[in-house]
């Protein structure tokens, strides 16, 4: 027997919208197989991952507050993959603009503000942004200059970012009344986003994510920009023949991919955390890669994929507590969600035809 | 109609082979005889099922209806190497060597692994003596010409003693007299008895070699004759369908001043095994269509880079446009002094294959600010561009604005040198523009071309079609191993001496003295 994949000869525009669909159907088909064979209930896994979490106000908070980085990152990365450039480490990027933006924070606290403080945060933002996207420059540079793969060196700039942290947390940053705890000193009101709503929970990051998410639709489908990006990731020599220059877009693709991540990490020491510690990210930085193609690299897809992956991080960790699931199985499911995306992506585009071999 | 060979037995019969794709049949009751030692040509435009037929006999696609009989007895092709097994050998169009191979390891690399390279050269010599096949074992596949390519692949096929040999398209990358020893070693194979299966649109080529033809059109069957009692006319009536028209061009000797001039271009190739173009200098003027022949891989891909600014040059002097130095400048700016450019790649280098219609105007367009409003797009106004260029230059298309790769060869170029020429550029350099594109649309493509420099324009055609550049080239020069010759007026020169110059002729008689 042989497979063989035929190219469709159209799309069905049906099927691009229920692939997604399809792709978390089987996914969470997959899922309740595996906790199946570790012994737990599908079922009542079901029901603690992607129904609980919209039974009360407070989850509801929580799943925008989780998805608020996940939509604004992947925004970044879609700009990225669109072009066919792989930046894998968002994470890292992410995690430097924390640091960066949270420095500000720690280095300001207990000062005498001048002008009452409120440059502060405006400050912290835009220098997290920047951080990340420098950090993002390096792999665009080392692509570049020297044809280095762009996805080795931004995942391995994730941990020396991760490192970076871990390292400044533990020394010049750590809080000197905190008892040793490697974390730094609260961020002062000043110096966090402002909360929208009751609870403590829902900051101002969302409205980052909800902006990024209108910016980039309005580039993608409006600009010239938006057009090069995309005709660069599906016909590179169309592209040079456009005039556009490969070299060019490649930073201005990390750089806004890495401004996106960074302004995402000091959002959430400036909003969720409220002070740095030696990890800030349960891995945004690679869930929001997952969003970006579940959300087809369109915008709005993007929107409701953060939303669908907000619901697993916050069920994972339900699930963690109430029916003992190790938060590994977060990420397995993720994962597993990612290959049946991409999967799907595959059927969308090809039919699977399975050649049977006459007995010769 | 009668041939000699009508006496002869069938080797292999094709008998109401249909295949589908999808809602498209590709051949549609397709009944096919091949006699032992016969030449037998396949014809028909792109897109008529030459390649499916041809597929399906090779094994490589499986036929949704229909048998094979070979020697009478139904055989089930369902792979390359049954299809071999069975006697049937093929010769692509694209080769499939590896470059930094010698020429007896490529042939090794199809024989059973124990065959050693000793004994290779051997046979390889014995191929030579009986066919008049000149290959040099010990040579890497790098330094050869098309021709000595496509030797080895022959080499390759005729080491499996095939009884049927087909060749796609065989000649499209040979010089005219490299096609002539083809021919010489493709009559000794039939005397043989094997058969030959030769695909060509080439109908000249057609009467020399073959004495029986089968021509396709739209997936069926629609003509057998033998080309030798036809006329390359009749015969291309058969495939179209229609009658063709002549073009319409006066003679003509601009002697206006040069738009588009090259002076002393050098550049070297970017990869190992790329050509550099070396001392490159002629001028095409306004109001002449200059054509530069050459066989493929000869430098025609680095000099339209070079024209078009896709690759800049070393100095700005090396490309004028007009007059100005634009040498070093990018092509968005040489559109902008009026150049205008159709490379040959038209899915993925002209075009975007996913992108639609009224998106890959933008590709070029956006240089001359027609159709954007700054850094934003006017979509309205690409949108009503591309339906003037469908509407004008009569692009067939299904839906209101398809995606590129959806279109025919012949419409999705038309479309392409529409977009180029609805401009009216001062400077038009096109590679390869009628390049599996259909009779019908080559014909138009030409006859635009022409117009397009009759207003003043300096067209400038790369091509490796000799038929084309004699049918609308005022002037003629030939690249080879990435050196232009000096130009000469088309009607002063013959087939021969291009063909000459094509092989590299010129070089070779200046160094033996």
């Amino acid at each position: 027997m042989r497979i063989e994949l035929e190219r469709r000869t159209a799309q069905s525009p049906v099927i691009e919208f229920l692939a997604p669909l399809l792709a978390i159907a089987a996914a969470v088909l997959i899922g309740g197989a595996l906790l199946s064979a570790i012994g737990k209930s599908p079922e009542q896994a079901f029901f603690v991952y992607f129904v609980e979490p919209f039974s009360d106000a407070w989850s509801l908070q929580e799943l925008a507050v989780k998805a608020s980085p996940l939509i604004l990152i992947a925004s970044g990365l879609a700009f990225c993959y669109r072009a066919n450039l792989w930046n894998i480490g968002a994470e890292g990027q992410f995690v430097i603009g924390g640091l960066v933006g949270g420095t500000i924070a720690v280095v300001t606290y207990g000062m005498d503000h001048a002008l009452g403080g409120y440059w502060i945060l405006p400050a912290m933002l835009i220098a997290g942004t920047l951080a990340g996207m420098l950090y993002a420059m390096i792999p665009a540079f080392l692509r570049v200059k020297v044809g280095a793969s762009e996805i080795l060196t931004s995942l391995m700039l994730v941990y020396i970012a991760e490192i970076t942290l871990d390292y400044f947390v533990r020394g010049r940053l750590r809080d000197p009344k905190g008892f040793n705890f490697p974390q730094s000193v609260p961020f002062e009101d000043i110096a966090r986003l402002p909360f929208l709503a009751e609870g403590e929970r829902l900051h101002a990051g969302i409205l980052f994510a909800l902006a990024a998410v209108f910016l980039a639709s309005f580039i993608f489908r409006r600009t010239l920009f938006g057009f090069d990006v995309k005709l660069v990731g599906s016909a590179p020599k169309a592209a040079r023949f456009a005039g556009f220059s490969e070299g060019r877009l490649t930073f201005a693709v990390f750089a806004i991919s890495g401004a996106a991540a960074g302004l995402a990490g000091v959002c959430e020491v400036a909003g969720q955390i409220g002070q740095l510690q030696p990890v800030i990210s349960p891995g945004y930085g690679f869930s929001a890669i997952i969003v970006a193609f579940l959300g087809r690299l369109q915008p709005w897809g993007i929107l409701c994929a953060g939303l669908v992956l907000s619901l697993t991080i916050i069920g994972g960790e339900s699930a963690q507590i109430a029916m003992k699931v190790p938060l590994d199985m977060t990420r397995v499911f993720q994962g597993t969600l990612l290959m049946c995306v991409l999967a799907m992506d595959v059927f969308t585009r090809y039919r699977l035809r399975l050649i049977w071999r006459r007995s010769a | 109609m009668n041939s000699p060979t009508d006496g002869k037995p069938v080797l292999v019969s094709m008998r109401g082979i249909v295949k589908r794709f999808g809602v498209f049949t590709a051949n549609d009751h397709i009944d096919l005889d091949i006699r032992a030692g016969e030449a037998h040509a396949l014809l028909g435009e792109n897109g008529a099922g030459k390649s499916t037929l041809v597929k399906i006999l090779y094994g490589l696609l499986e036929p949704t209806s229909g048998r094979i009989e070979l020697n009478g007895v139904p055989v089930s092709l369902e792979s390359p190497e049954a299809a071999r097994a069975a006697g049937i050998g093929m010769v692509f169009q694209h080769f499939s060597l590896f470059e930094n191979l010698t020429v007896a390891e490529n042939i090794a690399l199809v024989l059973p692994a124990d065959e050693k390279l000793e004994s290779v050269a051997a046979r390889i010599e014995d191929l030579t003596a009986r066919y008049g096949l000149k290959l040099e074992p010990y040579r890497p596949v790098w330094t050869l010409s098309a021709g000595e390519r496509q030797r080895i692949e022959i080499a390759r096929c005729l080491l499996q003693d095939p009884k049927l040999i087909v060749l796609d398209e065989p000649t499209s990358v040979l010089t005219p007299q490299e096609a002539d020893a083809l021919f010489s070693t493709l009559n000794l194979l039939r005397v043989e008895g094997r058969a030959i299966l030769y695909i060509s649109h080439k109908l000249d080529e057609v009467r020399r070699l073959c004495e029986r033809a089968t021509v396709l059109r739209g997936g069926k069957v629609v003509a057998t004759c033998n080309p030798r009692e036809e006329s390359v006319r009749s015969m291309a009536a058969m495939m179209v369908g229609t009658h063709l028209v002549d073009l319409r061009a006066k003679p003509n000797e601009a002697d206006g001043p040069a738009r588009l001039s090259v002076d002393g271009l050098s550049l070297a190739s970017e990869d190992l095994h790329g050509v550099s173009l070396k001392d490159i200098s002629f001028a095409v003027r306004g109001g002449e269509v200059f054509g530069i022949a050459g066989i493929a891989g000869n430098g025609q891909d680095e000099l339209f880079a070079a024209l078009s600014g896709e690759r800049l040059a070393r100095r700005a002097g090396d490309v004028h446009i007009d007059g100005i130095s634009v040498g070093r400048e990018g092509i968005n700016l040489r559109r902008q002094y009026g150049a205008a450019f159709v490379p040959e790649e038209r899915n993925g280098h002209a075009a975007a294959p996913d992108f639609s219609l009224s998106e890959n105007i933008l590709l070029s367009r956006h240089a001359t600010g027609e159709v954007t409003r700054g850094l934003s797009i006017d979509a309205a106004a690409a949108k009503s561009l591309a339906r003037q260029i469908i509407e004008s230059f009569d692009v067939r298309m299904s839906g209101d604005d398809p995606a590129a790769r959806t279109l025919s060869g012949g419409n999705l170029q038309k479309f392409l040198v529409g977009r180029e020429v609805s401009r009216t550029p001062c400077v038009l350099v096109l590679n390869q523009p009628t390049w599996g594109v259909d009779a019908a649309a080559a014909a138009d493509i030409r006859q635009r071309l022409i117009d397009l420099s009759r207003q003043g324009a300096a067209v400038l055609v790369i091509s490796q079609d000799l038929d084309e550049l004699f049918e609308i080239a005022d002037r003629m020069a030939v690249i080879h191993h990435g050196e232009v010759s000096a130009a000469r007026l088309t009607r002063e020169v013959t087939r021969e001496d291009i063909g000459l110059l094509m092989a590299g002729e010129r070089k070779e008689s200046l160094h033996a003295h």
